[in-house]
């Protein structure tokens, strides 16, 4: 079952299992009232998943932090580019992929935020702190441009 | 909600109560300006109060460490006090207690700026 609307896509399906899986779509504007409104999508998928408040805090902030990479570093508040939003929930865990259509960067050149010379930095910890929150962190380059990231949080590594 | 401070001093010693959240836009602007204004005025000793502070994100953060900066430059310290454990959690995944004294007694962290 496939339902569309002015927020985006919901597609619900069951996988193997039979267990029913679902995945919502939003494409955002880049500005900082999406990073709030990607907060609120993910953290109502993630609720009814059944996570608790801890990772549901962990969750929301990692949302925000790539949210505002996306906005800001990425597309640069640029009006004409967007942000897809994909939050999929199987039984055991949710996925969220991020995906701006930035200029892109370069993941390994960038500074070490845990190096001691680098401690007393104004930014760089966004990427840090969400590695830390999620269970699985990819970044890719997109083609043409811009950056994907995929974070993952499973139910059952819940501490 | 964004982010509310108040001052209040302690012998030489101001103490910021924060109050909601320090994240990027008007939390995060309201605390610079605050700490910028604190320090320009003279304010060297500064004890922030962040028992009722319930979310820092990385721009927080980094609000947090420039007014550490920007204090530390003009020869005063800013000292952390009543972190929650989120908080907690966050100075230790970015190795900022290193750089921040933390305390969880008010009259403790007022006696070890004499």
């Amino acid at each position: 079952m496939a339902r569309a609307g002015l927020a985006g896509r919901v597609i619900t399906m069951a996988d193997e299992q039979g267990a029913e899986a679902r995945t919502v779509e939003q494409l955002l504007g880049s500005t900082l009232e999406s990073v709030d409104s990607a907060e609120e999508t993910v953290l109502r998928e993630a609720q009814e998943l059944g996570f608790d408040e801890d990772d549901l805090h962990k969750i929301g902030m990692s949302v925000r932090e790539c949210m505002v990479n996306a906005v800001v570093h990425g597309n640069r508040y640029n009006a004409r580019k967007k942000v897809r939003l994909t939050v999929s929930r199987a039984a055991d865990r949710l996925i969220v992929v991020i995906a701006d259509e930035g200029e892109g960067f370069d993941f390994n050149a960038l500074p070490d935020p845990l190096a001691n010379e680098n401690l007393l930095r104004h930014s760089g910890r966004g990427l840090l702190l969400i590695q830390a929150f999620m269970d699985e962190f990819q970044i890719r380059a997109r083609e043409p441009k811009g950056t994907e990231v995929k974070m993952v949080k499973y139910m059952a590594k819940s501490s | 909600m964004s982010v509310k401070l108040t001052t209040r001093q302690v012998g030489d010693v101001t103490v910021i109560d924060a109050v909601g959240r320090i994240t990027l836009g008007e939390g995060a602007s309201t605390f610079r300006d605050t700490i910028r204004s604190l320090a320009s005025n003279g304010h060297k000793k500064m004890l922030l109060n962040l028992a009722e502070v319930s979310y820092i994100d990385s721009s927080g953060i980094g609000e947090m460490v420039s007014g550490f900066t920007t204090v530390a430059n003009q020869g005063g310290t800013v000292k952390l006090l009543n972190l929650t454990k989120r908080v907690k959690d966050l100075l230790q995944i970015t190795k900022l207690y290193t750089v921040f004294e933390v305390f969880e007694d008010e009259a403790a962290a007022v006696r070890s700026f004499a």
